[in-house]
């Protein structure tokens, strides 16, 4: 065991797994929160995850409204929206411009410029290789934030002796 | 309330450790925490970053997010993590002599 309770996290590897809004930004936060805090971080991103830093994709991420029973209208506060709502075109366009709009007013930045921002602080970015194969990738499909493709192998080499957080 | 002593002053702090009272700040008081937080040297960038974050909390009551203030000060990411290793926000607030930042951006 590394650690103790009053022993502070000097080291975390955060894997982003979903490609959702709502699934590519827990892992930013987490990510950048360490940073600031001295700890060191690092993002390996996998499956759906890959389109946080896919130069095509990572603009024009959205929140997920099919399959998704915890959402509500129009807040958190409010109605749950029928799932089968959900499917209604432009539900998912609509629910995304409202989260948005809310993480501007936090000062939450964009994916780009999260990555960026995390990037300049330290942080480092990784696609998983098995992933990125599946997918059909190549390192010129991502953007220039991505420190490397690299196997679940090398992952846990490099979250040695820090804390592995799964999003 | 605990107390600290920095050099030969004594103060107030909060369980963070940092100022308790704003008004115990000055800027030789700022070179002392620096130190202690292992800055020998506060440089005119060192001071652009407290500068502005003390403005940003007499008008916001809050220390500002790491992405405005990197917008507004002039000082990127990279200089600011240079500048301020381990924490920039929270080590910039400390020396600043303000409460630790309440954001998590």
């Amino acid at each position: 065991m590394t650690g103790s309770a009053n022993e502070p996290i000097k080291r975390v590897s955060i894997i982003v797994s979903h490609g959702s809004l709502e699934g590519i930004y827990p892992g930013l936060i987490m990510s950048n929160g360490a940073r600031m805090e001295g700890i060191e971080a690092s993002l390996f991103f996998t499956f759906f995850g890959l389109y946080g830093i896919m130069e095509k994709t990572m603009d024009s991420l959205r929140v997920a409204t099919v399959g998704n029973p915890a959402m509500r209208v129009p807040d958190a506060k409010g109605f749950p929206l029928p799932t089968v709502l959900g499917a209604i075109p432009g539900m998912s366009a609509f629910a995304t411009s409202m989260m948005k709009k809310e993480m501007e007013r936090l000062d939450i930045p964009p994916v780009r410029e999260f990555l960026t921002m995390i990037h300049d602080a330290g942080g480092e970015i990784y696609a998983c290789k098995a992933s990125v194969d599946m997918f059909h990738l190549t390192r010129n499909d991502f953007c220039k934030e991505v420190d490397g493709i690299i196997s679940v192998g090398t992952f846990y080499e490099k979250a040695a002796g820090g804390q592995i957080i799964f999003t | 309330m605990t107390t600290k002593q920095f050099g030969t002053l004594t103060v107030e702090v909060d369980a963070d450790g940092h100022l308790a009272r704003r008004t115990d700040w000055n800027q030789n008081l700022a070179k002392i925490i620096a130190r202690e937080e292992g800055i020998d040297t506060l440089t005119d960038r060192h001071w652009t970053v407290i500068n502005y974050m003390r403005k940003e909390f007499d008008a916001h009551g809050d220390a500002p997010s790491i992405r405005k203030l990197t917008k507004e000060s002039g000082v990127d990411t990279k200089e600011l993590y240079a500048l301020f290793p381990k924490g920039p926000a929270k080590k910039a607030a400390k020396i600043a002599g303000l409460p630790k930042p309440k954001g998590c951006i």
